[in-house]
């Protein structure tokens, strides 16, 4: 059981970090509101999960520009690709073995 | 402890995720019965106007055969062909803004009711890949209404719009797949059968809309 704890990612803990990543690895980019009315979440709560995010390399932000307004999209990296599906591997060997 | 609920629990949520983020999921089952209802309508006016006018037309031609042998001229039969096209033309749009306007207003309800935006990534996705197969559709059987060939419309707006909605199986709830695959099937079969188009076109867009709404409604909705 220990074993396969260790491999459920401590940093996917969040369901809000989840949706990101899930996500993220069914579109090739998302941008902040896209996410936030997704997850109905709050701007700064998901600034700061998508900030922990970044910097552990799972997920690429790309500023930009549509008129005058900022947008920011958001892309997975192969890490975070990765890493993601570790987590549903482990995820499911958990639910196998507590069968 | 309970971590398989827990584990569950969080695939469904990420499966969820998802989905929500890739697929259009708010078209609702009632929109296809709407549409379905619509069609069914315009298809009995238009019935109306082709059996009507095709009987008056068939017997003012007998008695102008009686008065003066031989003597139609091409004229009378394209004017009274446009006649009757404009006014079919008339039930078509009308039909089509009505099945349209309840067909949103049914999903309009349903992604407030699930609080899913309605207009987004996918929606957008959705409508350009609903649009590309109908405009070329479109455009091809306004061209053969334009050269005359009136049998073959009914068969085109089948396997066009079948084609349309096979292609937007992937950006919103997939069984939209096996509706196209009737539509498209109505149509081939239809090929075979010139004449009974306003029929297909009856059982494609009528019967089959509601029959696939009410089966969706059925499995997604009814709660």
């Amino acid at each position: 059981m220990k074993n396969i704890i260790e491999h459920l990612n401590k940093l996917f803990d969040s369901r809000l970090r989840l949706g990101i990543m899930s996500a993220l690895m069914v579109n090739e980019e998302v941008n902040f509101n896209e996410l936030k009315e997704l997850m109905q979440a709050t701007d700064g709560n998901l600034a700061s999960h998508i900030k922990a995010l970044e910097e552990v390399g799972f997920i690429k932000v790309q500023k930009g520009f549509v008129g005058r307004k900022t947008n920011t999209t958001y892309s997975v990296t192969k890490s975070g690709e990765k890493a993601f599906k570790a987590h549903l591997d482990a995820l499911e060997k958990m639910i196998r073995s507590t069968k | 402890m309970d971590s398989q609920t827990q584990s569950l629990n969080t695939l469904k949520d990420i499966k969820q995720m998802m989905e929500r983020s890739s697929r259009f999921i708010s078209l609702s089952g009632l929109s296809g019965v709407a549409a379905g209802v619509c069609a069914l309508i315009g298809a009995w006016f238009a019935y109306d106007v082709i059996y009507g006018s095709r009987v008056s037309f068939s017997t003012g031609h007998a008695r102008y055969r009686g008065d003066k042998l031989n003597d139609v001229t091409p004229t009378d039969a394209v004017s009274l062909t446009e006649f009757m096209g404009s006014k079919l033309f008339f039930i078509a749009v009308a039909t089509f803004i009505a099945a349209l306007v309840l067909a949103f207003l049914f999903t309009y309800l349903r992604s407030r009711k699930n609080n899913t935006p309605l207009w987004g990534v996918t929606a957008r996705r959705l409508m350009i890949n609903v649009a590309l197969p109908m405009m070329v559709g479109g455009i091809f059987l306004w061209k053969m209404i334009q050269a005359g060939i009136f049998g073959l419309i009914a068969p085109g707006c089948l396997i066009f719009y079948g084609l349309a909605l096979v292609n937007a199986s992937k950006y919103t709830l997939q069984e939209i797949r096996f509706l196209g695959y009737g539509q498209i099937l109505l149509g081939l079969v239809n090929l075979w059968f010139i004449g009974y188009g306003i029929h297909f076109w009856a059982l494609g867009f009528g019967v089959l809309h509601i029959i696939y709404g009410i089966v969706m409604w059925w499995k997604y909705e009814k709660a």
